[in-house]
């Protein structure tokens, strides 16, 4: 039998290293956007250099757009900061909203490679938890992955508490598909909601997770 | 003669910026920001090379390349990416990529690939019509 805290190792190692990558690429992404924006710039001063004008306000628009890029790159710095940081504390007090904000935002990117969209509802008032970050935040990306592979469009997520409990459900609008639900839980969720002392609800119709989580471990 | 590119890439400010910087040095350029829109352009237009994003929604741009090389095998694609792993560069390169690029690019590394790349095709194309003049030839035995 395979040491399920082997399993639950071997996919943090990939869960970090997906969202590493897909920030990183999204980084790549803002800094090729103002290598471009500076270098026409450039390109503007050389014509100006042979007498051609320049337009201020265009001048004016492409300073814009590169701070905006620069703010674009820094909010993934951040959010690339706070998610390094969620592995620090094996337990530990949070927000859940801002967990599944800040899941969100990292997955935003690889939903839309799949042609999807991911929204969510934070909860007011705000939950709280106590539980491992880094395990839920594992967890709640791999029932976004299923989604995501069942070819769900439209997925949603939303949180509320109950007596001694806390929920996230996680929508996607239409039915699962039979070879998705076969597949889902796997080894790795089990794995997962053992140690988070979690349980999980499938709705086949209309396909939704429900996962129930204790206020404190 | 002037280089005919067409630039392939979801974020649609670098591919309004770079097209704007290519066409400045006197490229014809066009632009898709997706490979579904790329695949019907090349059905319409015959392009010199293709400037090609690997990570994109929908057809991903090692998709499009194995479609794109499949229809016009003398195509030349280019990958301009911020995916920056060895094995997919290898992949591509595997699946007839001509050159392989990292965003951020300089814009006068990437000129010279195309360039490069439109001799490539050049010399492609008057190999293909010179077959098709030699097998005329031959199937009418003048």
């Amino acid at each position: 039998m395979i040491d399920p805290w082997e399993t639950i190792a071997q996919s943090g190692f990939q869960f970090f290293g997906k969202m590493s990558a897909s920030i990183s690429h999204e980084i790549k992404n803002a800094l090729a956007i103002i290598n471009e924006k500076a270098g026409l710039l450039e390109d503007f001063t050389m014509l100006a250099g042979q007498g051609r004008p320049i337009d201020p306000e265009r001048l004016k628009s492409l300073a814009g757009d590169i701070m905006k890029q620069i703010q674009r790159a820094d909010g993934l710095v951040k959010r690339m900061n706070r998610f390094a940081h969620s592995s620090d504390d094996p337990m530990k007090t949070i927000d859940l909203g801002e967990t599944l904000e800040l899941i969100t935002a990292i997955a935003g990117r690889l939903a839309s490679m799949h042609e999807a969209r991911v929204d969510l509802v934070i909860p007011d008032p705000p939950v709280m938890v106590n539980t491992n970050p880094f395990l839920l935040e594992n967890l709640i990306w791999s029932c976004l992955s299923f989604f995501l592979a069942d070819k769900q469009k439209e997925i949603r997520m939303s949180a509320d508490s109950g007596v001694g409990e806390v929920r996230i459900k996680i929508s996607g609008g239409s039915t699962f598909t039979p070879e998705g639900i076969q597949a889902f839980p796997s080894t790795t969720e089990e794995a997962l909601l053992k140690a988070l002392k979690a349980e999980i609800r499938l709705e086949p119709q209309p396909g939704e997770v429900i996962l129930t989580l204790p206020k404190t471990i | 003669m002037s280089e005919k590119v067409l630039l392939v890439d979801d974020e649609v400010e670098f591919l309004d910026t770079l097209s704007e910087r290519m066409r400045n040095r006197g490229m014809e350029v066009a632009t898709s920001s997706s490979g579904v829109e790329a695949l019907k352009k090349v059905d319409k237009e015959a392009y010199d090379v293709i400037i090609l994003d690997l990570q994109m929604p929908g057809v991903d741009g090692l998709e499009a390349l194995k479609i794109l090389k499949a229809k016009r095998p003398e195509l030349q694609v280019i990958l301009l990416t911020g995916h920056a792993t060895i094995e997919k560069g290898i992949e591509a390169m595997k699946l007839g990529a001509m050159d392989f690029l990292e965003k951020p690019a300089d814009l006068g590394q990437l000129t010279e690939k195309i360039k490069k790349a439109q001799a490539k095709k050049m010399l492609i194309v008057e190999k293909q019509n010179e077959d098709k003049i030699k097998k005329i030839l031959e199937e009418k035995g003048w």
